[in-house]
């Protein structure tokens, strides 16, 4: 396993710390949103391809948490980065602990539903209560501080963006990925593979199905309102939208892209997502449509993702060269 | 007094257009155990598809005519031939695979839809306000109220009467039915199954077009009326029980009340408070009104 | 002393009387045999002593405490275990992680979300050490879909028998197993439970299998018990043989 870390985890640290310094700007700014999203697809993946739940409702948390800084700055005068971390953590802890408790007592379509729904209800407040809300128009969010003013973040907002701004996304990232690999190797994770694979039999070894169903909908819940109050700073404004059902839309795509029977899918499949919407958006005004034939496409052809076909691709050329004669 | 004659109209108005949506994904749902997201946009279609041969008729000058009302079918037929065509191709091959593929391949065709909808017809709505019209109105214990907008209650009333009448009268509905139970035993005792998931797939399109056609002279034909179509329709299934008939009759009847109350006093949070009753509905009676199991 | 004992126990499913009004007493150490033909109700006996199903009448006690209305959880925690007729496993976990998954379960050790299940030896070393029991060693990093029926089949008793339970159904740990297969599965299983001194009820209907590994015999017919007696006295009971000649005993 160390091993493991430090053939793929270390170098792809490397080259991501490099990364302000090599690319312009721009570019820096693509792949922050990128690991943002990967945050999210992270929790969201907790559920799906860990526990066995598919959640059309995770725009849910994500706004949750974008809200949750948005709220801090407009009600309490708060910017500082800390603090809308603590704000967003706690507020989606709280959303989802209760939605999770409502929807964890379904499973398959009923839970899917579920989920859409209660995300539904948040959208539909926070798009008609605008006094509080701001509505369509959404609430602004300004560059935070950070480290209580230590940290220059005055000055140019590029500059802060695809530096400062892009290192703490990187070391949440880091963090992010590293508290979640050991959760889906924990005990815990493991009774979740246990329910997704089996919850009859999960309830005859003495795993308490609804319980630990409720408490991966939490932690999923979390990663994903992290994600979204990660996000608010670096996109200035949250709206509606990020509570609409589309955006929940575009986690389980990402996910399915990358392949959500692998660890690390979620996470390749925002990155490579997130790049793929910057283009076909600005390419084309049809960007869902080709969405929907990539998704198509996958399910039909390519049901593991990027990830699970590669290392599928992997195992196959290591086995020709195996029964090679030498 | 008329007020209120008004707004129990105006519910089962919109009880008649959700009914025959909701009936198309609650069949779906029973017989073949898939939940259809891209459902709304076949009732978008209808509305599209209606609006578009109507449109082709309206040449400056031209005044509607009774029979035009005959061309709105042309929606329904529309969506029920866009089902008979993704059944078979994008849906059967996946019977077999875990639901989570079922469910992400319709809402792949949800996307496709919508934007296809958007390149064909373009962003500005289809309508045909001056055919309802032609029917006046009529006034009905003090209040006056559109003879079209009766006619689509009717036909909702009319719809469920001849689902009703399908799936329990004629020797196709006990097919169905049996398949719907049992599909491996129903197989064995020599139905052709492929055949029966087609059918029940285009008839549930056909409704839902139906509906996107006749709600297309008072509405429109607009980008983004096949999700909220969708979210509604949901709500009613949740409500009466997915995969019962009677539930998504009494489902539409509850949520076209309370849409009709929502507009009145509490604007604001009216899907709010459907999404409530839909989750109230699942926690107290998980498989809903009429559910079994 | 009864470990086990219900009390006029009824299941019904419509009109079909599944478990009509049955005492079943289960004695503290014994291997006990539980036949009957196809259909005779044995598991949905099972089924509503281990909690997956709630009875429609009667008691269930268990060391002297009743559980007939406790949860399946509470009824594992007081060491009621199982094992099922058709192979129900974790598919895509290895058999290693299915059986270690059980012993965490076992432990509590399920609700630690930030260790590494795979440092935990003592866990991991119990794990291995049952599957070698069971035979099943060398295949302990394969997954469990990958295995072959009769693995299969002992890899569902060797989850059931990691929570260490203090009684033990299994429920025909050798059915679609070829016959061929069944004779080493039983004496593998035999040979573990009675080496761990754990009360089990073996469910079986092939009366042969039976008479060589248990103490005691129950037979059941159309929901209710016909008989109870050592396997001498089942064999002479000309009623059983009769009952069960006519659909499985062999000539
Ligand atoms: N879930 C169920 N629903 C309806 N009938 C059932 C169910 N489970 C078992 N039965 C019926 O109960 C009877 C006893 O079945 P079972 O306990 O499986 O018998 P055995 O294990 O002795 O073969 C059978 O007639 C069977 O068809
Ligand atoms: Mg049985």
């Amino acid at each position: 396993m160390r091993q493991k870390v430090l053939t793929y985890a270390a170098p792809i640290a490397v080259a991501l710390a490099a990364v302000p310094f090599v690319l312009p700007p721009y570019q820096t700014i693509l792949l922050s949103y990128g690991l943002i999203m990967a945050i999210a697809a992270l929790g969201f993946n907790l559920l799906l391809g860990y526990t066995g739940l598919l959640s059309f409702g995770h725009s849910a948390y994500f706004g949750v948490g974008a809200y949750a800084a948005a709220f801090l700055v407009k009600y309490a005068g708060i910017t500082s980065i800390e603090a809308f971390l603590l704000g967003g953590l706690i507020a989606s802890a709280l959303v989802s602990a209760i939605f999770g408790f409502i929807c964890v007592r379904h499973t398959r379509i009923f839970f899917s539903i579920l989920a859409l729904a209660l995300s539904q209800v948040l959208w539909s407040l926070a798009l008609k209560l605008f006094w509080v809300t701001g509505g369509t128009d959404g609430l602004r969010v300004p560059t935070p501080t950070l480290l209580g003013g230590l940290v220059q973040t005055t000055g140019d907002k590029l500059v802060f963006l695809s530096r400062t701004y892009y290192y703490l996304v990187l070391v949440v990232f880091g963090i992010s990925v590293a508290v979640m690999w050991l959760i889906v190797h924990s005990p815990f994770g493991k009774a979740l593979q246990a329910i997704r694979d089996n919850e009859t039999r999960a309830e005859f070894v003495g795993v308490e199905v609804r319980k630990y169903r409720w408490i991966a909908f939490l932690v999923s819940g979390v990663f994903t309102g992290l994600a979204g109050t990660l996000w608010v700073p670096l996109n200035g404004l949250t709206t509606p939208d990020v509570l609409y059902w589309p955006f929940s839309g575009e986690i389980v795509f990402l996910t399915v892209l990358g392949g959500f029977r692998t660890f690390s899918g979620p996470i390749v499949g925002a990155v490579a997502f997130n790049y793929l919407k910057s283009y076909a958006v600005g390419l084309t005004v049809y960007w869902q449509f080709l969405l929907g034939v990539v998704l198509v496409v996958l399910v039909l052809a390519l049901p593991s993702g990027i990830v699970g076909t590669l290392s599928q691709l992997r195992g196959r050329l290591a086995r020709s060269a195996w029964h090679e004669p030498a | 007094m008329d007020t209120l004659v008004l707004q129990v109209l105006n519910s089962l108005f919109y009880a008649s257009i959700l009914f025959q949506i909701a009936c198309g994904l609650t069949l779906i749902y029973g017989v073949m155990r898939i939940v259809n997201l891209a459902h709304g946009n076949l009732y978008a279609l209808g509305a599209y598809v209606s609006g578009w041969v109507l449109g082709l008729l309206a040449t400056p000058g031209t005044q509607p005519r009774m029979w035009f009302f005959v061309l709105l079918l042309a929606g329904a037929v529309a969506a029920a031939a866009a089902g008979a065509i993704l059944e078979p191709t994008l849906l059967r091959p996946l019977y077999k695979r875990a639901e989570e593929y079922q469910l992400l391949i319709t809402f792949g065709l949800l996307l496709i839809l919508e934007d296809l909808m958007h390149m064909v017809w373009g962003p500005h709505p289809l309508t045909s306000s001056a055919l309802p019209d032609l029917l006046g109105s009529s006034t009905i214990l003090g209040a006056t109220y559109p003879n079209y907008n009766i006619l689509v209650i009717a036909i909702g009333f009319v719809a469920a009467l001849g689902v009703w009448a399908f799936v329990y009268r004629t020797k196709f509905g006990v097919i169905l039915r049996a398949t719907s139970q049992n599909m491996r035993m129903a197989a064995a005792l020599g139905v052709n199954v492929k055949r029966v998931y087609v059918q029940a797939f285009t008839l549930g399109c056909f409704l839902a077009g139906l509906g996107g056609a006749i709600i297309m002279p008072i509405s429109g034909a607009v980008l983004g009326m096949g999700i909220e179509a969708l979210i509604l329709a949901f709500v009613v299934v949740v409500i009466g029980g997915l995969g019962s008939l009677e539930g998504a009759l009494v489902g539409a009847i509850i949520v076209g009340f309370v849409r009709t109350l929502g507009i009145m006093y509490f604007a604001e949070i009216e899907l709010a408070v459907l999404y409530l009753i839909a989750t109230i509905v699942l926690l107290v009676r998980p498989a809903g009104l009429f559910g079994r199991a | 002393m009864n470990l086990l004992e219900t009390r006029q126990l009824k299941k019904y499913f419509g009109d079909t009387h599944a478990v009509d009004g049955v005492d079943f007493s289960v004695r503290q150490g014994e291997v006990l045999a539980l036949i009957g033909a196809n259909g005779a109700g044995k598991t949905t006996l099972v089924n509503v002593i281990s909690g997956l199903l709630r009875p429609d009448g009667g008691t269930i006690r268990f060391q002297a405490v009743d559980v007939t209305h406790q949860s399946i959880h509470d009824r594992i925690k007081a060491g009621i275990a199982r094992s099922f007729q058709l192979v129900n496993l974790f598919d895509q976990l290895t058999c290693l992680d299915n059986v270690a998954l059980t012993v965490f379960a076992r432990e509590g050790k399920t609700q630690r979300l930030m260790t590494l299940a795979e440092r935990d030896r003592p866990v991991l070393d119990e794990a291995l050490e049952l599957l070698r029991q069971f035979g099943l060693e060398p295949k302990a990093r394969m997954t469990a879909a990958g295995l072959a029926q009769g693995e299969r089949k002992l890899l569902d008793v060797a989850v059931a028998y990691a929570l260490r339970p203090r009684l033990l159904f299994l429920d025909e740990p050798t059915s679609g197993v070829s016959t061929r297969e069944k004779a080493p599965i039983m004496d593998i299983i035999t040979s573990i439970v009675r080496s761990g001194k754990v009360t089990a009820v073996i469910i079986e209907h092939d009366m042969d299998v039976v008479f060589t590994y248990s103490d005691r015999i129950v037979v059941m017919h159309e929901g209710k018990i016909l008989a109870d007696g050592t396997p001498e006295e089942i064999r002479r009971n000309e009623q059983v043989t009769t009952t069960l000649l006519g659909t499985s005993a062999p000539r």
